[in-house]
């Protein structure tokens, strides 16, 4: 309670405003990605030299290099280069420069906010979280092109049962390093660009809470990223995204490179939700109440949630399989009294929140983008709320079920298997306010209309699968199998990614200015949505016809099916190639401007301008009414953005008060 | 179903149908023809087949659970396709839509619903897991499993007692990179690569590794098990009809885990044992070099080798099955 309102109080007008980075100096001379990059190779040269050197056989122990090695590489080398990187990498972007200035004693004199224009802020380590929010936007996309593209390989390979476009070697580190990629960046490919850039606009503050670690979030990505990357040069790694011991443990020094890049992402995770959850809890307008708060808001706080508990357990798990791979520890070593069940059970209480982080930003953005094309409000905006509460605190206690057939203790299946039932319950929820929300709705076919209809097909059908193989006996024909695979794509690149693209089209007028090529995006949406389900929806035959997941020979009477697919898969690519260009040309090349409210919403981002001003309001503004009161006759503005010094101060108590009962 | 509701109809020229039956009866007619499809036409045919008990019910399960999933998807793909045409947006209308923010009778009606279902699929999954015909559904219950058929040897001497007809078979199953090895006790604890099983007998799988994770999916058997290194996971089956097996590795365990398959095939009860006692003979000499019979092994065969090479300082958590000059083992 103390915290909200000492945030009350700097909500005010006239408050202190987040100060940053000055302004001044040319752009060589300022920290940013090319002195972030300076700074990560002096690290890794220096981290690499130390850990060799520690290595070095001495005359009391001469095996010492071989001690630390568990590989056929000096680990510890890897593993302190990586670290000294990371440590080098963020010096070089200047992320320190403002605690050594205020340890010095100096003023730091300027808002963070980039009022000016101009392409440098966002190689910047950068205090304005509309600038992190574009940030998050492109980086994301490039991750997920990244990911995309080693997937075509996969399906490449798997265009014949027999004959190898890859080694077997190559095979499993694409498979690996495209799973892994997806599944750690992707946790962020909402939450990152529009929880960032949208969530203060919506919620009625000029800030965010803790810019600096929203930055910091951010700039641990690109590190991650690359990090993961170089298990390629390294040899790879051979054991897929769930790094099981004791093959993690004993793999190649890719290995090294996997734990350290998901552990880092994991940290990232941990610092953009504590930033999110704080600015919601905190630094919501006056008016701005629990039962007005948009939909998407709410998604966003439930994955923060998520992402806040779960995280830890990753990176705490991922830096005690480094341990193992590097100081000889053996937390994951039968023979030595660890247990590889310990790392299943860290990875797995992770790995299904994990799940849920990648579909509850789904959730958030096709709820809020409904009531604004289907010219009504939000039907059971409670329901809805419930919903995502729901699926937020029952994703903690379904984990096992990814453990059914490993030897656990069989007494507690049956109660995995309830749990995971029951967590279709608040997931049908979801589709219940999209249901009353069409009913007797003006239903407009936009394209993020479209993509948001898509969704719901996609998940519903991601959502049934999901439900089999929470059943112990069908599970038990369907886990680690195509089945599986098609199941995750569905609630995953179906429901996850087409969300995302349906934010892109709704969000990118405000975010950038520009709208989206509609012709492009019509094409984009619809080559999507058929590449889409023609890719995955085989693979749940084939995954029941016998294919386990990350094979790259399977049966001769599969060839048919699996060719479908990969075809299928290709033009999925294209699909989103059209994306890519459809971004780079209205974004770049013909910039066609955007400046009002195009889709005549509700939303409080909507009522600034776009994109938005450099403190986003004026003054804080006055909610008056909920985001989503379409069709109803004499609702109120949904907040007066200019609201006289009296009537805020009223409004504020009022807020304090209304908090004070509640 | 859930599909009425109490708004007031809009626009007062034309009378409004009844939207709410008008969905029942799709709903009805189409859940019915798809329920009906599932379970006659589609549901023999359904994976992994019924070449054993395990395999029957889970293609059971899989059954029922798509005759129950069928309606709601049904349901939900009939709302929204009547709503995008009958509700789409005319050129010209600028108003917005009805006010309707919610509706009680609909929303706990649908809670309501939704919970019953679920609640049903978890009673039914329990009894399924416990009573049904695959004995613990197939799948890897851990060294100590609740679900047993009549008869289950769990103990090192239970398991190496003489073969019988009237117990089940016991058959270890030792998975290395990128190799399943059958071990089968009552006949002297002999080595194969070729899955034998004979029909109408409970067989017990012992599953275990010696290296990294692995998974034993014998798939028309209904067999699923994680294969983890000092653990002995237990699965049964009882085949019920003569025909081939394959054997995939279901867990990512290294390069080859691709090629890590192979065959079998379940026997006659006599020809089972012809050919049980044949490869007892056949393989004497090997077996005579190999481990005596345990439900785990450690694969360098020196017993407590971990503590040993500790103490000489040579290893680390490489986890001692490779000392740490030998050349990398992804
Ligand atoms: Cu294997």
């Amino acid at each position: 309670m103390a915290i909200e309102t000492e945030a009350g109080t700097t909500q005010r007008p006239g408050g202190p405003d987040p100060v940053g980075t000055p302004g001044a100096g040319a752009w060589w001379a300022r920290p940013a990605l090319h002195t972030g990059v300076i700074g990560a190779i002096i690290g890794y040269a220096f981290g690499h030299w130390l850990g060799n050197y520690w290595a070095v056989p001495t005359a009391n122990s001469p095996a010492a290099y071989q001690q630390i090695g568990t590989s056929d590489g000096n680990d510890f080398a890897i593993v302190l280069g990586y670290t000294f990187m990371l440590v080098g990498w963020l010096i070089g972007l200047g992320v320190f420069n403002d605690l050594v200035k205020l340890m010095l004693g100096k003023r730091l004199p300027q808002n963070g906010h980039e009022a000016n224009g101009g392409v440098a802020k966002y190689f910047r380590f950068t205090l304005d979280h509309k600038v992190v929010g574009i940030q998050y936007l492109i980086g994301m996309i490039i991750y997920f092109c990244t990911a995309g593209l080693l997937a075509m390989g996969i399906r490449t390979e798997l265009l014949s049962p027999v004959h190898h476009v890859f080694s077997s070697s190559v095979y499993v580190e694409i498979v690996g390093e495209h799973g892994t990629m997806m599944m750690m960046l992707m946790t962020s490919v909402i939450l990152g660009p529009f929880g960032n850039y949208l969530i203060p606009l919506m919620i009625g503050s000029k800030r965010v809470a803790f810019p600096r670690i929203e930055a910091l979030s951010f700039w641990l990505t690109p590190a991650a990223f690359l990090v993961l990357l170089s298990a390629l040069p390294l040899g790879g790694f051979h054991f897929g995204w769930t790094g099981y011991p004791t093959l993690s443990v004993q793999d190649t020094s890719g290995a090294d490179a996997y734990a350290f890049a998901f552990g880092l992402m994991g940290i990232s995770m941990i610092l953009a939700s504590f930033n999110i959850l704080v600015t919601v809890i905190c630094y919501r307008a006056p008016g701005m109440r629990w039962g007005r708060l948009p939909m998407f808001v709410w998604g966003i706080l439930g994955t923060g949630t998520m992402m806040a508990l779960a995280a830890p357990i990753l990176s705490g798990g991922m830096y005690m399989l480094l341990l193992d791979r590097t100081a000889q520890t053996a937390f994951f070593t039968d023979n030595l009294g660890g247990s590889t069940y310990l790392y299943e059970d860290l990875f797995w209480f992770f790995g299904h929140p994990e799940v849920y982080i990648l579909a509850l930003p789904g959730f958030a953005i096709v709820s809020e983008l409904l009531p604004v094309f289907t010219r009504k409000p939000l039907f059971g905006y409670k329901v809805a709320s419930a919903g995502m509460i729901g699926v937020t605190l029952l994703s903690f206690f379904v984990w096992q079920h990814h453990l059914f057939d490993s030897g656990i203790d069989p007494d507690m299946r049956p109660l995995y298997m309830l749990t995971t039932e029951l967590i279709s319950i608040p997931t049908g929820f979801i589709f219940l306010v999209g249901m009353g929300t069409l009913w007797k709705a003006k239903i407009r076919f936009t394209v993020p209309m479209l993509f948001c209809l898509a969704f719901y097909f996609n998940f519903l059908i991601g959502g049934i699968s999901g439900v089999y193989l929470s059943d112990v006996p069908a599970d038990t024909t369907e886990h680690g199998s195509f089945f599986v695979m098609a199941h995750f794509h569905y609630t995953i690149m179906g429901g996850l990614i087409f969300a995302f693209m349906g934010g892109c089209y709704y969000w990118l007028p405000k975010m950038m200015g520009i709208s989206l090529n509609e012709k492009l995006g019509r094409v984009h949406f619809w080559l999507m949505f058929i590449a889409f389900n023609s890719t995955f929806l085989p693979l749940f035959a084939v995954g029941l016809a016998g294919q386990p997941r990350r094979v790259f020979e399977y049966a001769r009477n599969l060839t048919t099916l699996n060719d479908w697919v990969s075809i299928s898969s290709f033009f999925l690519g294209v699909s989103i190639l059209i994306f890519i260009i459809n971004f780079v040309w209205s974004t770049v090349v013909v910039r066609n401007r955007e400046t009002g409210n195009p889709w005549k919403s509700r939303g409080l981002e909507w009522q600034v301008s776009s994109p938005p001003p450099a403190d986003n309001f004026e003054t804080v503004p006055v909610v008056l009414s909920g985001p989503y009161e379409y069709g109803v006759k004499d609702a109120p503005p949904v907040a007066d953005l200019n609201p006289p010094v009296g009537v805020l101060a009223a409004g504020l108590s009022e807020s304090e008060t209304a908090r004070a009962e509640a | 179903m859930a599909a009425e509701t109490s708004a007031p109809a809009t626009g007062a020229g034309e009378r409004e149908p009844n939207h709410g039956m008008r969905i029942f009866i799709i709903w009805l007619v189409l859940a019915l023809a798809s329920d009906l499809l599932i379970w006659f036409v589609l549901g023999p045919h359904l994976p992994p087949g019924d070449l054993a008990s395990a395999a029957n019910g889970q293609q059971f399960d899989i059954k029922v659970m798509s005759a129950m999933a069928a309606p709601v998807m049904v349901f939900v793909l009939i709302q929204f396709i009547y709503s995008l045409i009958v509700w789409r947006h005319r050129e010209g209308d600028e108003e917005d839509g009805p006010p309707i923010h919610g509706n009680t009778r609909v929303q706990v009606t649908w809670i309501t619903l939704t919970t019953v279902i679920v609640l049903c699929l978890f009673g039914f999954g329990t009894y399924e897991l416990v009573n049904g015909p695959g004995a613990g559904a197939g799948s890897g219950e851990g060294p100590s499993p609740i679900v047993n058929p009549p008869g289950a040897e769990l103990t090192v001497a239970q398991q190496m007692a003489p073969y019988s007809a009237s117990k089940p078979l016991v058959i270890q199953v030792i998975a290395q990179q990128w190799r399943f090895t059958y071990r089968y006790p009552q006949f002297g604890g002999f080595e194969t690569t070729y899955l034998a099983v004979p029909q109408n007998q409970w067989v017990e799988f012992d599953v275990t590794s010696i290296d990294v994770i692995h998974d034993f999916w014998a798939y028309q058997l209904g067999v699923k098990a994680d294969a983890d290194p000092g653990v002995n996971n237990v699965a049964y089956t009882k085949p019920l009809q003569l025909g081939s097996i394959t054997v995939r590795c279901d867990e990512l365990c290294g390069l080859w885990h691709g090629a890590m398959y192979d065959y079998g095939s379940v026997m006659t009860q006599s020809a089972f044992q012809s050919w049980a006692t044949a490869s007892q003979a056949h393989f004497a000499d090997v077996t005579k070099m190999l481990p005596p019979y345990a439900t785990t092994y450690d694969p360098t065969e020196i017993k407590q080798l971990g503590t040993v090479l500790v103490k000489l300082g040579l290893t680390g958590a490489g986890g001692g099955y490779y000392p740490p000059n030998d050349p990398s083992q992804p």
